[in-house]
């Protein structure tokens, strides 16, 4: 019997979430404002359910590391969200919606609550269009959609190449009218750094004040965790500079299980890097795929300019090997098919480690201004960074990090292992199983913050008595020191080699070894030298300044600790994941065409992982996934 | 391209109360395709190998949106590069040999944290006066029941592009927020959706830049020049309109 309790209502896939909210407990609306409620992080996931829980009449805290709750790093999503309206009148559906997320996942994820997401994704384009975000519209006056992968209907809804942050300014803007009326109070430049537990569930948190360096206490009735994805255990990445997993990670340590840490999502189109010095990688976004055309040259080393390379030369290999979607594939199929053309030695630009994304036939056909306003920003911003401009050479691309599908288990309620802990947005591990499909998580996050914890955090309130732990309780006391004991180890080393050097190690082990595509034998070797990096780390990382300051280095210096572990956990799980399925590619299980293999006989679960100590073996614990609604095919894109 | 050496005055500020100045380094091999925080990173990884404290700085997405950046350079905000973020400039913009000095925003509403990294918190409380819609979780009418012509959606998008980075701030002489009020009344005013509150944002909005101690506006339109996000002083002029209008029409 597994531990895990995934509380799938049972019922009809179409009428369960009904049913689940008609059943769920309520707080009477004058009891409410007696609850306290931390939201950790104010991204889409964070900013929705701290605004709706605040509007509710909850008090709520919410916390973010950056200055501002509006710099989270949703902000930087780029092309758009899906939802079933149909308005292009295509087929779309709940159902399709439904379906093409979880084929999208290579059937690793819930059935359920893929199809909770599907059922209220058409509510979040209502919410975000009445708080004024501006969507792209038709001349007509009304919503206009574009297609992204893994789909045959055009279901985004984009805000030119800026969707991310006209909802993260939405969610931020309700915020802030929930600030002035007192119902939230937003603690900007904090860093979560422990989770404290009491009498069987979340009571509050530890956080570090960054500009004064002071610990703080705050103590709540429910605990959200809303902090976003994991790639920068791979140094390079699209994440933010800030992106962490310590939130996330402290949880586990305190007794959340972390499911699928090795579902990791590799980006096909992003620049290239460029050389050692390089701090993050930029997305040039899905959505350019509905008018780029991906290409290397048909002849290996061809180093003949782009625009040199006759039509006959040229190799469309995603339209080659996969005519029904084409360029349009799924991301982790357009990743491998990259690295398979580059390592093959198609590759293009000085390393030879990119691909072409061509725009010249969309622009002789729809014109520059079409294109301009389609991606304008992505263009210019391509520009900026690699001094070509895009309108008359193709784009040079390469897959980077971008999203992690693993995060902590969480219940159908959003609720982790430990009671009164939810998590919400990429933070959690629920609705992408192994792969998921552009502009999903959008949709995800304003999903779990807007229309799911409202409704099961109540229920978990509804049974809780409010400020029965207080910060002055024995168990913040112990965290605290726990707390204080890590900064002081960190700040006294004074080593000779500087916090990011680490990382980088780290980020090339885990890109090398646990990245696109990963065997057995290197991710033994990878979690060896992650050993022996956390072990160097220890003796010899070199942290400048005081605990008692603001202190970048420090702060920068806790998460590489915690990816130093993290790390680990992820190439355990790649490796005892024997199959390949999504962005996981074993490279012992593929077909004889080299694409995935799955194994839905033996891996036809979510694994979660319980920690055990940091020198014990944690215990992998499976979730089996039914399918009752949907068929387990072999994916297929041709 | 080679890599070039160049020498750089830096402002250090150890916290709000101390006193300030600026220090100079010179910095050796310095590739052109680095962007301007990389090349950051390469000098505080030689000031930590000194074991000398590193330069504080603000950033966090490195890819101008986020709206963390925020550096003076030679005197301009976020640098030479029109339309750009400091962390979208790349260091092909200088030369060989270049003295380049490097500021935080200067402004009695953005008081010094640390170095280069300062206090926009006002911003904050500016939106919270009344930088939204009045609207609640799960009241949304369906969405194309307002139908929105696609000019004022595309110029309301157009105003909604602000990253609140506090550029235009810094570029004004006097440290007015206008740009920044103008862009979020602007968005709001040229949309369905924001005509019930739409006086009393504009007055709301106003009286809280005032109480943060931003200064008026000459229309000088340095803060045009400066924005990355390209928010243009039309907005501005549209700010005008709207406040007159509101106080007309006050009821207060
Ligand atoms: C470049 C890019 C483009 C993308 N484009 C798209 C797209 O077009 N469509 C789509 O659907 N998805 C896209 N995604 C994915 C999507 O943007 C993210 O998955 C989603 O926005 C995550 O939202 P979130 O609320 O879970 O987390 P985030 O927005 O990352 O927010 C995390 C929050 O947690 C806080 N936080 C983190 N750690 C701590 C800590 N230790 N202490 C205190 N606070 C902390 C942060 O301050 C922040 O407020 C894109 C992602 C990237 C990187
Ligand atoms: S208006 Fe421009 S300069 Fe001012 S805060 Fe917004 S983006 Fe920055
Ligand atoms: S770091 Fe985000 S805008 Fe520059």
């Amino acid at each position: 019997m597994t531990v895990l309790q995934s509380k799938v209502p049972d019922g009809p896939l179409a009428d369960k979430w009904t049913q689940h909210k008609n059943k769920l407990k309520l707080v009477a609306p004058n009891n409410k404002r007696k609850y306290n409620v931390i939201v950790v992080g104010t991204g889409l996931a964070g900013a929705a359910a701290a605004a709706s829980l605040g509007e509710m009449g909850y008090n709520v805290k919410a916390f973010c590391y950056q200055d501002s709750a509006r710099r989270a790093h949703s902000i930087a999503a780029q092309g758009g969200i899906n939802a079933a309206k149909n308005y292009p009148n295509d087929g779309d559906s709940v159902w399709r919606l439904f379906y093409d997320t979880i084929k999208g996942g290579d059937f690793r994820s819930r059935e359920a609550n893929v199809y909770r997401l599907a059922e209220v994704s058409n509510n979040i384009i209502d919410q975000c269009v009445a708080q004024g975000v501006p969507f792209a519209r038709e001349y007509g006056g009304l919503l206009a959609n574009r297609t992204f992968g893994g789909a045959q209907v055009s279901r985004t809804f984009y805000a030119r190449g800026q969707t991310g942050q006209q909802l993260l300014l939405g969610a931020y803007s309700a915020l802030m009218r929930q600030v002035k009326k007192g119902k939230v109070k937003v603690f900007p430049r904090r860093d979560m750094l422990d989770l404290v537990n009491a009498d069987g569930a979340a009571r509050g948190i530890i956080t570090r004040n960054m500009v004064t360096g002071e610990l703080e206490r705050h103590a709540a009735d429910a605990v959200l965790v809303c902090t976003g994805g994991y790639g920068n255990a791979y140094y390079l990445s699209t994440n933010a500079m800030g992106c962490n997993v310590t939130a996330a990670w402290r949880c586990h340590k305190r007794g959340a299980f972390f499911a699928n840490p090795c579902f990791t999502q590799i980006h096909p189109t992003c620049i290239p890097v460029s050389g050692d010095y390089q701090s993050k990688l930029t997305l040039m976004s899905e959505s350019l795929r509905n008018d780029g055309r991906v290409w290397v040259p048909k002849n290996k080393g061809d180093k003949r300019p782009p625009e040199q390379i006759p039509e006959e030369d040229r190799d469309y290999y995603l339209e080659r090997r996969y005519p029904a979607f084409g360029n349009m594939v799924p991301r982790d199929v357009a990743s491998r098919a990259a690295k398979d053309r580059c390592d093959a030695g198609y590759g293009v630009g000085e390393t030879g480690m990119a691909v072409y994304l061509d725009f010249k036939r969309a622009i002789e056909e729809q014109g520059k201004e079409a294109i301009e306003a389609k991606y304008g920003n992505l263009f210019h911003m391509y520009r900026k960074i690699t001094d070509e401009d895009p309108y008359k050479v193709p784009m040079r691309i390469y897959p980077a990090v971008h999203y992690t599908m693993g995060g902590l288990w969480v219940d159908y309620n959003l609720e982790s292992t430990i009671p009164g802990l939810f998590v919400l947005g990429e933070a959690n591990f629920s609705d992408h199983g192994a792969n998921r499909l552009g502009a999903s998580a959008l949709m995800q996050g304003l999903a779990d913050g807007y229309f799911v914890s409202p409704y099961t955090v109540g229920n978990h309130l509804a049974q809780t008595t409010p400020g029965e732990i207080g910060t002055d309780h024995d168990a913040f006391e112990s965290v605290e020191q726990e707390v204080q004991g890590r900064i002081d180890k960190l700040l006294s080393i004074k080593g000779n080699r500087s916090v990011d050097s680490f990382h980088r190690e780290l980020g090339k082990i885990m890109w090398d070894k646990c990245g696109m595509a990963r065997n057995a034998q290197g991710l033994k070797e990878a979690i060896e030298e992650i050993r022996s990096l956390r072990w160097a780390y220890w003796e010899n990382v070199n942290v400048t300044g005081q605990g008692n300051q603001l202190n970048q280095e420090l702060e920068k210096a806790g998460r590489v600790a915690d990816f130093l572990e993290y790390g680990e956990l992820m190439c355990r799980d790649a490796l005892a994941r024997e199959e390949s399925c999504g962005g996981h590619f074993r490279e012992e299980y593929q077909t004889e065409e080299n694409e995935a293999k799955r194994d839905d006989e033996h891996f036809c679960h979510v694994a979660a992982w319980e920690y055990q100590g940091d020198d014990k073996e944690p215990i992998r614990h499976q979730e089996e996934l039914k399918f009752e609604n949907v068929e387990l095919t072999t994916r297929s894109y041709k | 391209m080679v890599a070039m050496k160049i020498i750089l005055h830096i402002w250090r500020q150890d916290g709000p109360e101390t006193k300030g100045a600026f220090k100079t380094y010179q910095l050796d091999g310095v590739s052109p395709h680095m962007s301007f925080l990389e090349m950051l990173d390469v000098l505080n990884e030689k000031l930590i190998s000194n074991n000398e404290e590193p330069v504080v700085f603000e950033h966090d997405c490195r890819e101008g949106i986020c709206g963390c950046c925020g550096l003076m350079i030679n005197g301009q905000a976020h640098g030479p590069d029109h339309e750009t973020t400091a962390c979208q400039l790349h260091m092909r913009k200088f030369k060989e040999g270049d003295h380049i000095w490097i500021e935080p925003w200067r402004a009695g509403a953005f008081p010094v944290i640390r170095d280069l990294m300062v206090d926009r918190s006002a911003l904050d409380r500016i939106m919270q006066a009344g930088g939204f819609v009045s609207i609640n979780t799960g009241n949304a009418p369906e969405a194309n029941s307002t139908i929105i012509p696609k000019q004022n959606a595309d110029d309301s998008f157009d105003a909604a592009t602000c990253i609140g980075c506090g550029a235009c701030v810094a570029a004004c002489k006097n440290a007015s927020a206008m740009l920044f009020v103008s862009a979020k009344v602007s968005q709001f005013a040229l949309l369905p959706q924001g005509q019930p509150e739409r006086s009393t944002r504009v007055e709301n909005m106003i009286n809280q830049m005032d109480q943060e101690g931003f200064g008026g506006c000459t229309n000088t339109n340095e803060c045009e020049a400066a924005c990355p996000a390209g928010i243009s002083v039309e907005n501005i002029a549209r700010l005008n309109r709207e406040f007159i209008a509101a106080t007309l029409t006050s009821k207060k």
